[in-house]
């Protein structure tokens, strides 16, 4: 039990690591590299944070619905003309957006501009993050094998042929970003109201390329592989963190290293991810 | 008449690619469409199936206007194609391929799935039935599960073919469907094209197999440069003096 | 305003020498290497480092960390690129496993150097004032252009009149060519990356003594302005990365001069998307941004 309590931080961070990593999934199950949704979880955790504070009656399941709602909202019109967008000009307009929602924060006084919000009260509890984490895995899980997710595995391989096949390839992998924004919405508020703070800096680029490492790393053939690659390097550089101090290493920097040492070598050598591993040993 | 092509042109920078094609084809018929290489013949694919727009001219399915529709609306009217240089999905099995070419003739919702409905369960049973089905067509059931990557050549002509008739399309268009096939195989596939057309859709083959292309068409498009050259029956055509030097033209 | 304008141009020829090696690996692989920035930021410490503590003059201590800035560029082709060739994702696993080798090459220098800003020591550069008309200019403003301008005036002429040059420009056509034509091709991009990766340290270490500050997330903001300027100049085009940066050196400064200062970052943004939405391919691209 003690064991549990020292550690309830870190099993809280990879439920909503797991989260984030699920929304970057989202697109990228489609073929779609988008680097919008730091940006995403600014607005969703904005927003919960925001109504928490000035609307104290309101129940903590319609400030994350609040959250979820309105970065989907957004991702509407921003998505209708990016998703035109080819592989790289995607991936860099979406960076676009989410460094525009960073400096709006930045620049808004009625969020105290670079500071961000604080003494949020805490509404978040471990269960409340593993139940949404459970929600988003049961419906990504779900879209595998179904009318849609067969459309979407078609727009990965081949767009221009699922075209062709008569998948409205604009209409799923909108409402594919949209999912994604919502996800990231519900993490942001979740963070949000388990460290007490929001502040623009914690929004940055850094934060979304952490995410998309978290869902290649676990792997993206398979709907649980970015839970386990965001479990896995989140829990990692804790484990390691005495042998890395041993070495001389300070713990930011080498969760940093970890977190790039790691990305590359499974590119490099297991393109699908730890999952791969998994599926290897069952099929031997 | 179902579909119909009216002083169809289109030009890439200034060049030519397809200039004033007219031609139908009809419900029923096996229609050819043959040129040396380079005559505009996937070109006139592409416009169809909606890949490319025409610069100028009108395509028409069943008396409705078709060419400003984005591909897959097209596809929806009922118009299905495979490709000259093979694009199935690589990553999904021979089956699974052919469940996306269903995509247009299901209608599952995701709910009745999220809500475990057994009527989702019953749909689903039924594609992958209906996938087998059409695999077994085109001879290559008991390779259902195999990815579509490590088929040969030849299966994965047949199952970009099986893939499109999932749709149960009005119109198929099929470019080069028996290249690097063996003979056998071309056979087969030629008695299944037939048997499509009998059913009373629309093709449109494209061939380079000139044997196989008199025995099974109705008419023939003969196109060079872009442009119509001869048109008619297989035994007008091939004594066609235009024919004749397009093609000796093309072998010097 | 004319103050103003040598400001823009100032900071212009920075983002455009960045951006010029970002845009040079873009135009021969067709991937986005975004691990220029860390290099960027990794020529500025080695800078600082021979300047600091092994007492080298500026002179002396620039092109070796623009060496260094190139041989970091050899190292991430072979590390990170090379790999990944043929694969049919490589435009997006390769801006992935960029990403990876950035991230790794930052947490080298926020381990030996801290997250704090490091500075040159007093003195590295005389501190002179120049008079030009009504504005005035430091001579280091004035060198910074000088250095930057004459750079890109020779990889124009390199990629114009060389035989490595012509070299580059036929694996940007097509690869299978060039190899082909007996090229070879491994070779030539390894080059581009040597050349790319050194422009991008020679824009760090001048970015360094401009503002006299280095810090490990200081490729950051320059890595968003550079993706604002070669979306603008037009994926893989080396002229328009040169009029781009430029360009967006004098919108900032004259937004700044009209808005505020908190407005600086947000122009590169919007310009980024009006690009992206309005004319994809740029002022002189060629890649088409969008499915055909």
């Amino acid at each position: 039990m003690d064991l549990f309590l020292a550690y309830q931080s870190l099993i809280a961070f990879v439920g909503i690591n797991g989260l984030l990593a699920l929304s970057v999934y989202a697109t990228l199950c489609c073929g779609q590299l988008s680097l919008a949704n730091a940006g995403f979880m600014a607005i969703g955790a904005y927003t919960g944070a925001l109504i928490t504070q000035h609307a104290r009656g309101v129940p903590f399941v319609a400030v994350l619905a609040a959250s979820a709602l309105l970065p989907a909202i957004i991702a509407v019109p921003l998505g209708l003309p990016v998703l035109r967008l080819r592989g790289v000009f995607l991936a860099i307009a979406t960076i676009g957006f989410g460094e525009m929602v960073r400096l709006f924060f930045v620049n808004w006084d009625y969020t105290n501009g670079a500071l961000g919000l604080v003494a949020i009260p805490q509404r978040t509890h471990l269960w409340t993050i593993f139940l949404a984490l459970a929600g988003a895995l049961y419906l990504l899980g779900r879209l595998r094998g179904s009318r849609a997710g067969y459309a979407l595995e078609a727009i990965r391989e081949d767009e221009t042929a699922a075209r062709t096949m008569g998948i409205d390839t604009t209409a799923h992998k909108l409402a594919m970003f949209v999912l994604g924004a919502a996800i990231a919405g519900v993490a942001g508020a979740l963070e949000a109201h388990l460290t007490f703070m929001v502040a623009p800096s914690g929004y940055g680029f850094g934060r979304v390329v952490d995410m998309l490492v978290q869902a290649v790393v676990g792997g993206t053939a398979a709907f649980f592989g970015p839970v386990i690659g965001a479990a896995f390097l989140t829990v990692l550089p804790e484990v390691l963190r005495e042998a890395g101090a041993r070495l001389g290493f300070a713990p930011g920097p080498f969760r940093l290293f970890l977190n790039g040492a790691i990305l590359l070598v499974v590119i490099l050598f297991l393109p699908n991810g730890l999952v791969s591993l998994l599926r290897r040993r069952r099929a031997a | 008449m179902t579909l119909a092509l009216q002083s169809v042109s289109r030009s890439f920078g200034g060049v030519r690619a397809v200039e004033d094609a007219t031609f139908t084809v009809e419900k029923g018929e096996v229609h050819g469409l043959i040129g040396p290489n380079g005559a505009g013949k996937t070109t006139l694919v592409n416009l169809i199936s909606g890949l490319l727009q025409p610069t100028q001219g009108e395509i028409a399915l069943e008396g409705q206007r078709i060419d400003r529709l984005p591909a897959h609306r097209i596809a929806a009217r009922g118009v299905a194609r495979t490709y000259q240089n093979i694009r199935l999905f690589a990553g999904l099995s021979a089956a699974g391929n052919v469940v996306v070419g269903e995509h247009l003739r299901r209608r599952a919702p995701l709910w009745p799935r999220l809500l475990l409905l057994p009527s989702a369960r019953r749909e689903e049973r039924a594609a992958a039935q209906t996938a087998l089905e059409a695999l077994a067509r085109v001879g290559l059931r008991e390779r259902a599960g195999t990815a579509a990557a490590n088929l040969s050549y030849g299966e994965q002509r047949r199952v970009e073919i099986a893939r499109a008739l999932a749709s149960q399309p009005r119109v198929l268009l099929l470019d080069e469907p028996t290249a690097g096939m063996n003979p056998n195989e071309a056979r087969n596939v030629a008695r299944l094209v037939r048997e499509v057309a009998r059913e009373g859709r629309a093709v449109l083959l494209i061939e380079h197999n000139v044997r196989l292309v008199m025995e099974l068409c109705d008419r023939i498009t003969v196109l060079n440069f872009g442009r119509v050259i001869a048109r008619g029956g297989p035994a007008e055509v091939t004594k066609d003096p235009a024919v004749i030097t397009a093609y000796l033209g093309e072998a010097e | 305003m004319g103050q103003q304008a040598l400001n823009g141009v100032f900071v212009g020829s920075i983002y455009a020498l960045f951006a010029v090696g970002y845009t040079l690996v873009f135009g021969v692989l067709d991937i986005l290497n975004l691990a220029h920035q860390a290099v960027f930021m990794l020529a500025a410490f080695a800078a600082l480092l021979l300047v600091a503590d092994a007492h080298l003059p500026l002179w002396a201590a620039m092109p070796l960390a623009v060496l260094f800035a190139g041989l970091l560029g050899i190292l991430l082709e072979r590390l990170a690129f090379r790999p990944l060739r043929g694969r049919a994702d490589s435009n997006i696993s390769g801006l992935i496993s960029s990403l990876a080798m950035g991230t790794v090459f930052e947490a080298i220098a926020l381990q030996i150097f801290g997250p704090d800003t490091s500075r040159f020591p007093h003195g590295t550069f005389p501190d002179r004032l120049i008079r030009i008309g009504g504005a005035s200019a430091s001579l280091l403003q004035l060198c910074i252009i000088a250095i930057s301008v004459v750079l890109m005036a020779l990889l124009t002429l390199l990629l114009a009149r060389t035989r490595l040059g012509r070299q580059i420009r036929a694996v940007a056509e097509s690869p299978r060519a060039a190899r082909i034509l007996g090229v070879n091709v491994d070779r030539v991009i390894a080059a581009a990356f040597f050349i790319s990766s050194s422009l991008g340290g020679a824009a760090g270490v001048l970015f360094a003594l401009a503002f006299n500050s280095i810090s490990p997330d200081v490729g950051r903001s320059v890595e968003l302005k550079g993706l604002a300027v070669i979306i603008l100049g037009g994926m893989g085009s080396i002229p328009g990365a040169v009029i781009a940066g430029f360009a967006l050196g004098l919108i900032e400064v004259f937004t700044v001069a009209g808005f505020g200062s908190s407005y600086r970052d947000a122009v590169s943004f919007a310009v980024l998307f009006v690009v992206l939405l309005a004319r994809p391919r740029g002022l002189l691209g060629q890649a088409a941004a969008r499915e055909a």
